[in-house]
């Protein structure tokens, strides 16, 4: 492949407009001690065509959600995307733009984060939102380091319910950062609050947690207040349409996954960090956040504003290092939303409670398997603890025809049940669990 | 040739947000019918109010966002000299192949048995990656370039650490990019900065004042930010390398040596590379991207966990956690792999022969528009430029016209800008990267447009005070956007 549409007559008059006979000359200033005196050990360039056989060579060697039943979830699931999101986020005035440095021209962009910081707001109950993150878990780095800004603090409380990922990743940047992490037990499946003492800087509490489970958010955010701490909630931006909000429940600062808003599995990335505070942190939010202003005619317009905060303007002491962020994984999250609307939103979340609950009870009456934690309650995901090896479990669903997972602990499986999975394939998959364990 | 959005006149001018073209009742989605026994959620978890999102149509919402896609400028409208963003045609056979199945299907938690594929992939690219950079490692956790800085940063603080004394300081160049900055801050690391001599070059007898044996390392882009190479790059690792300190490699301005200089060879010890600089991964509108970090054999063990392993005896790919001094996880799970599908699409596609052209190309184009601008834009430093030049616009000062007005004039000229006001150590900055991208013809169009907005500036500067008057807004008020906090509907 080859895109530069140089003829050697334009590189000849080109070069000769430079003073130039060779393109050699454009790098005869060089040192000749760092330069490649050969050529680079990569195979021979490909046509269109023969790098699309080899590509469909590598994808046809991995199993995948359309030719297994994906009930496999802890943090990245398999929700619908409607037709029409890609069809619009793919729009490639949208996708081969850069960051909307220039705004005049740049705002279908801004618009769209626009409307996507209001939608968020709108599910979160909370006040602010930025332009988006990476993803869920580096989102949670970052409030955690809006908590230490705002009360001076450098402890963090974090259930023991969260997902690990989200507590390895925070454990990484802690060493840069300076922030200590402790955990809070979480017995029977959800967080005690009892494990809230001292003087925090933030609780970090998962709902539904990673293990699926809905906590006593509202106890332990009191608690958490009462400590003096920022509650942070990590939550599942899709379970707003029957979960109480994080604003309802007092946290202070929400981080999710917005992977499940539109954005297809990728393999656990690009996916969407979303972020959303009170209005008392706005000036501690990390990354782009849009506003609206107007033109000199006065004609409504939107820009990157608060940019006082960030990396190019502050440098050192910006409240973040983030630069590119995910702004197309937002775009789609914003049709996705659109096309949802509120009574999307409630039937989605209703659908994934009701055939979650019936999958748990059809695979608690297994011989062998049982619920892990009986007594919480949960949305869309829950744990299976079974007298045999899940690993062995898990490779024999595969057999069968399903995905599950990730595997919790020694004898733990979780299973998620999104909206897209029917009666008959829970039923079928229950069979094959029933299977698998003997 | 040229691609900017304009103006749509008449009674539609401006777009309404989806709030306003909602209606009670409206709606797009479907689902099927529940076929489990309906469950209600206990009343002490359940929302009080549902949330006030948007009630519209289907049609609705593809005429809303198709009308807002054309009120923005895209590689695929026009031509995109943004300085240090190496804006290049992103293909779209990388689109196609990163929306097959068997990679946009893939969940994160399926078992390596499953994903082999994928894996392969991966390994692949990544000894690519450390062929092009002289480098033994990669990781592909980091999803974003200031994300491979902070990943690399917190590396070498791991090795130091190791070594019995993590050091306190690391160097930044003063016309580094802020995400350098930011990043060292957030690494527990403080700046120290070191001036640019009079050739725009680091300024070696200071920087040799500025190291000891507490500067954890230094972080450069060769080409700088300026565009010009640092020829003295072999001193600058030898003093950094006597003490005991790192070399940071920031890819940012990678494509411009592609083929032809490797980090690796000139003393670097990490380096992060921008997928959607060099490899042309589209950039999203701001993302996403992805920030790869390769190293050197001596820093392998402080990678990201988990790393790609590969078992030659079953020629069967994992993911080693097993891994006691890495840095741990930067990322929720193994980078933004949709990316680096694109990514390795590029490089293969390309190949040895097309990369190094690729570098090539890029600064034939740098060199050939700075030559057609630079008598009315001087060159802010007189070095031969690489892949982007930063020229000023402070001769038009006097006409009372700034680099934004110039800026703002190319726009209704049909163009995208370029870079402006950075790098701050240049007055009145104005930085051009056309990559290799686009052909003589576009080059000598957007110079002609330069070219008359400068006399423009000279004879008319109204016309670049008050423009654009084409694009679909005016100029916007900035600080009412912030003293008038209004960050949604």
């Amino acid at each position: 492949m080859r895109f530069a549409p140089h003829t050697d007559d334009d590189a000849r008059e080109m070069l000769a407009a430079c003073g130039l006979s060779s393109i050699d000359g454009l790098f005869a200033h060089l040192p000749p001690g760092v330069t490649l005196d050969r050529e680079l050990g990569i195979p021979a360039g490909l046509s269109e065509m023969e790098l699309v056989s080899e590509m469909r060579r590598l994808a046809a060697r991995n199993r995948h959600a359309d030719d297994l039943v994906c009930f496999a979830g802890g943090g990245a699931y398999d929700h619908y995307v409607p037709s029409i999101v890609w069809a619009l986020a793919g729009r490639s005035e949208l996708y081969t733009s850069y960051t909307p440095y220039q705004p005049e021209i740049s705002q279908g962009v801004l618009q769209i984060l626009f409307e996507y910081q209001s939608m968020i707001c709108e599910l979160t109950g909370l006040d602010v939102s930025n332009a988006s993150l990476y993803d869920g878990p580096t989102a949670l780095v970052e409030a955690v380091h809006m908590a230490t800004s705002a009360t001076g603090r450098s402890r963090i409380l974090v259930t023991e319910a969260l997902d690990p990922r989200f507590l390895q990743t925070l454990r990484t940047y802690g060493a840069g950062e300076h922030f200590e992490v402790e955990r809070i037990a979480a017995d029977k499946g959800v967080t005690g609050v009892e494990g809230i003492v001292g003087e925090p800087a933030a609780v970090v509490v998962q709902h539904p947690n990673g293990w699926g489970n809905l906590e006593n958010a509202r106890d332990l955010f009191g608690a958490a207040h009462a400590a003096g701490a920022r509650a942070i909630q990590v939550f599942d931006p899709l379970s707003l349409g029957i979960v109480a909000s994080p604003a309802e429940l007092g946290a202070d600062i929400a981080v999710g996954e917005g992977q499940v808003l539109g954005n297809h599995l990728n393999y656990g990335g690009p996916y969407l960090g979303v972020i959303a505070a009170r209005i008392q942190d706005v000036r501690r939010m990390p990354g782009r956040i849009v506003g609206e202003t107007a033109d000199v005619d006065g004609a409504r317009g939107y820009v990157l504003t608060l940019q006082a905060r960030e990396q190019h303007i502050r440098r050192e002491k910006a409240t973040s290092n983030i630069c590119t962020n995910q702004t197309l994984m937002a775009v789609a999250a914003t049709v996705y939303l659109a096309w949802l609307g509120p009574e999307g939103l409630r039937e989605l979340g209703q659908q994934c409670l009701a055939k979650t609950r019936y999958a748990a009870e059809r695979l608690s009456g297994l011989s062998d398997t049982e619920l892990k934690y009986p007594e919480a309650e949960f949305f869309k995901e829950f744990v299976l603890r079974t007298e045999r090896d899940p690993v062995a479990i898990q490779s024999a669903l595969i057999e069968a025809g399903f995905l599950t997972g990730p595997i919790v602990g020694d004898d733990g499986l979780l299973v998620s049940v999104t909206e897209r999975r029917t009666r008959e394939e829970i039923d079928a998959f229950a069979k094959a669990f029933e299977g698998a364990t003997q | 040739m040229t691609g900017a959005p304009v103006r749509r006149g008449g009674p539609d001018l401006g777009s309404p947000t989806l709030r306003e073209l909602a209606r009670p009742g409206r709606r797009a989605w479907t689902f099927p019918v529940l076929d489990v026994p309906l469950v209600e959620l206990p009343a002490e978890h359940a929302r009080s109010a549902g949330p006030s999102l948007p009630e519209v149509s289907e049609i609705d919402i593809v005429r809303h966002f198709t009308r807002l896609s054309q009120m923005n400028y895209g590689v695929d409208t026009g031509f995109y000299p943004l300085g240090s963003c190496s804006m290049k045609y992103n293909p779209k056979v990388a689109e196609t192949v990163a929306a097959l199945p068997g990679f946009q299907r893939l969940h994160p938690h399926q078992p390596e048995e499953t994903v082999q594929g994928a894996l392969e992939l991966l390994w692949m690219l990544e000894r690519a990656l450390c062929e092009v950079t002289g480098m033994a490692r990669v990781t592909f956790q980091p999803p974003a370039g200031a994300s491979g800085e902070l990943t690399g940063l917190l590396v070498i603080r791991a090795y130091h650490t190791k070594n019995g004394n993590p050091r306190s300081k690391i160097v930044i160049p003063d016309s580094a990019h802020g995400t350098n900055p930011a990043s060292v801050s957030l690494s527990g690391y403080q700046v120290r900065q070191v001036p640019s001599d009079a050739r725009g070059l680091v300024d070696v007898g200071q920087l040799e004042k500025l190291v000891d044996e507490d500067v954890a390392g230094l972080m450069l882009t060769n080409p700088n930010t300026l565009g010009l190479f640092e020829d003295e790059i072999e001193g600058i690792a030898e003093v950094l390398h006597r003490v005991g300190a790192l070399l940071y490699y920031d890819g940012a301005n990678l494509n411009a040596i592609i083929g032809r200089v490797r980090p690796g060879d000139m003393g670097f010890d990490v380096v992060h590379m921008n997928t959607h600089k060099t490899f042309a991964t589209p950039h999203g509108g701001g993302g996403p991207g992805a920030g790869p970090v390769a190293v050197g054999e001596s820093l392998e063990r402080f990678l990201p966990k988990p790393l790609l392993g590969f078992d030659q005896d079953s020629g069967r790919y994992y993911w080693d956690h097993d891994r006691p001094d890495s840095i741990g996880r930067v990322h929720g799970f193994n980078g933004n792999f949709g990316v680096l599908v694109r990514a390795f699409a590029y490089v293969f596609g390309h190949g040895r022969d097309g990369l190094r052209e690729v570098g090539e190309r890029a600064v034939l184009n740098a060199n050939y528009l700075a030559c057609l601008v630079m008598g009315d834009y001087p060159l802010a430093f007189p070095g031969r430029p690489m892949h982007e030049f930063v020229s000023t616009a402070r001769p038009m000062k006097r006409h009372g016209v700034r680099a934004m007005d110039v800026a703002k004039r190319l726009i209704d000229l049909g163009f995208h800008p370029p870079t402006v006001y950075f790098p701050l150590v240049v007055e009145e900055a104005m930085m051009v990267e056309p990559t290799e991208t686009e052909s003589k013809e576009t080059l000598d169009a957007f110079a002609e447009a330069m070219l008359q907005a400068a006399r423009e500036a000279r004879e008319h500067p109204e016309l670049l005070h008050e423009a654009p008057v084409t694009a679909p807004v005016r100029r916007l008020d900035e600080a009412k956007a912030a003293r008038e906090l209004k960050l949604r509907w």
